[in-house]
């Protein structure tokens, strides 16, 4: 079940989506056994910026039918924090690492991409793109001209691999995969959260900290099924796909829908191992199908 | 801080028996494949069969619950029937699967010394302290606040406690934590407190502890998706910042927080 992945070598085709699973907090709640049965075959790390972030305030979770809501609000060490605590301990996992990033302009994308392209321990880079461009007010990656001119101005920068992380809030998701690919994206990586709200049944007032958060888990899947086989007929760059996958089946239907790596995310919360149990039903369905 | 690993992953304990205490339940299972927990510890709760599976109902996540007691491979929760998640493991009986995930976080620290121990509990929150008193295997004072005399009657699932009650039914006409204060001035030297409850009752521990400088050891609730620091959900204001509840808690020093009384829990 092995795959090639942007001149990656993996195990199999199944990873993580970005802030689902901190492997270094997992390894003190499960010690080295996270290691020994590494439940993915990457690891892409939650999303780090220039600064550091607290996050944002309590509350930060609703659950949905079939899903749930988070507004977390990005917190991490920010990029010294994250080269000083956080790498070193990453270096360790049994597989690749993926950096995720974000920046509020192309200037802070720009120094984080240059800061990562010369660390070795960092197999490919992602791009937060879900995020508003302080300086035009447009979020990133719902706006192709954006995403176009963001890569033209760290493309230059890294070797590495560059994925690009759409986000399912935009008019035209095919449109923003296209500009991703004509400007040097080597993959996309889809569906991240789609925004959702809860009200407080008690007061009727916003319950999230955030007031509205991205929603996940299998509530969303046929959205991601549907987008991914859209973006799948736009480029000819690899795929990531992630949205509601909690067993083989669902990894496979991405596969099928044009993914070549699929990400669990939610299932994580339910069951630590979910990779790993999804990769071996994936396995299972994919032998028995050729057989 | 004492914490326990867990084994990595979900795994499936089969429920050896359900029992009723007034308003709570009682499920214990069997744990075949797990460790011996710390007390203050907890695991993420779910049932095999009828939870969320791609159905698209509630329950979806699974459920932090602090461990009542053990013994062997024999694990108690105590469960109060108020949502989708808890009415679903109070009809859990023997036979039926439950899928946890744990131990996880951090529990209770002993005393210092030159301090003796008092426990305080509210409701649904005396379930640390059970194990915690099993743990410190010493006659401990204790002392739990219940609504009414049906959840009052938990309070028989740990030994000696006084007892106060919000409608007076049982002990104390009012709150623990009078009960408490009547302790710290009599002898709040003499004591470490360690204590878990709605975050109400929790934040008037973490406040009177503070004033008289005792110091208390509070397990606290937080609605968590992951129990393993995945999700970074569960934060509570902390004098570092926000801090994952389910790594760096659920018992916190009662100095170390700003509050107590944590935004969404007891939800």
């Amino acid at each position: 079940m092995s795959v090639s992945f942007c001149g990656l070598e993996l195990a199999h085709p199944i990873i993580n989506g970005s802030g689902t699973f901190d492997a270094i907090a997992a390894r003190r709640a499960f010690g080295d056994e996270l290691i020994e049965r590494f439940p993915f075959a990457a690891f892409v790390s939650k999303t780090v910026t220039l600064e550091p972030r607290q996050g944002n305030p309590p509350p930060r979770l609703w659950e949905l039918a079939g899903g749930l809501i988070n507004s977390i609000g990005l917190p991490n060490k920010g990029l010294a924090g994250y080269l000083e605590h956080d790498l070193p301990e990453l270096a360790e996992l049994p597989v690749p690492l993926i950096v995720n990033v974000m920046g509020f302009s192309r200037d802070e994308v720009a120094r984080l991409v240059h800061a990562f392209s010369e660390r070795e321990e960092v197999s490919a880079l992602e791009l937060n793109v879900s995020c508003p461009n302080v300086e035009t007010g447009l979020t990133i990656g719902a706006d192709p001209g954006e995403v176009a001119r963001l890569l033209e101005r760290v493309r230059p920068l890294t070797d590495k691999p560059l994925i690009v992380k759409l986000t399912p809030n935009a008019t035209d998701v095919p449109a923003v995969a296209r500009a991703a690919q004509e400007y040097g994206a080597d993959a996309v990586s889809l569906i991240n959260t789609l925004r959702g709200m809860a009200l407080d049944p008690r007061t009727r007032e916003p319950w999230l900290g955030g007031v509205t958060g991205g929603v996940s888990g299998p509530a969303v899947r046929a959205v991601a099924l549907a987008q991914i086989h859209a973006v799948a007929a736009a480029v000819e760059i690899p795929i990531v796909g992630m949205g509601g996958v909690q067993r083989g089946a669902d990894a496979l239907d991405l596969l099928h829908a044009g993914a070549s790596l699929v990400a669990v995310g939610t299932e994580s919360f339910r069951d630590p191992a979910a990779g790993q149990r999804v990769a071996g039903s994936l396995a299972e369905l994919l032998a028995n199908s050729t057989a | 801080m004492s914490r326990t690993i867990a084994p990595f992953g979900r795994r499936a304990a089969t429920v050896t028996a359900h029992t009723r205490h007034g308003a709570y339940v009682v499920i214990r299972c069997h744990d075949a494949a797990g460790p011996t927990p710390r007390a203050g510890q907890f695991y993420m709760l779910a049932s095999a069969e009828r939870w969320g599976g791609g159905e698209g109902e509630r329950p979806f996540l699974p459920r932090a619950f602090s461990v009542l007691r053990v013994r062997g491979r024999e694990l108690d929760f105590l469960i109060e029937d108020v949502g989708p998640g808890t009415k679903r493991l109070c009809e859990l009986g023997p036979g039926a699967e439950l899928l946890l995930v744990g131990p996880l976080g951090n529990g209770f620290a002993p005393p210092r010394e030159n301090r003796e121990a008092l426990l305080v509990g509210g409701g649904v929150g005396i379930a640390p302290l059970a194990i915690w008193q099993d743990e410190l295997d010493v006659p401990t004072p204790l002392l739990l606040g219940f609504r009414d005399a049906a959840h009052a009657r938990g309070a028989a699932l740990l030994t000696g406690a006084a007892i106060a009650t919000d409608d007076g039914s049982v002990g104390h006409h009012g709150l623990v934590t009078e009960l408490l204060e009547e302790e710290l001035d009599a002898r709040g030297e003499e004591l470490e407190v360690y204590a878990c409850g709605p975050p109400a009752m929790l934040e008037a521990v973490r406040a009177m502890c503070v004033d008289r400088d005792v110091p208390a050891q509070l397990a606290l609730e937080s609605g968590m998706a992951c129990g393993f620091g995945a999700c970074f959900g569960c934060v509570v204001p902390t004098t570092d910042g926000y801090v994952r509840l389910c790594l760096d808690g659920p018992v916190l020093d009662a100095r170390r927080l700003e509050t107590a009384a944590v935004a969404g829990a007891g939800h």
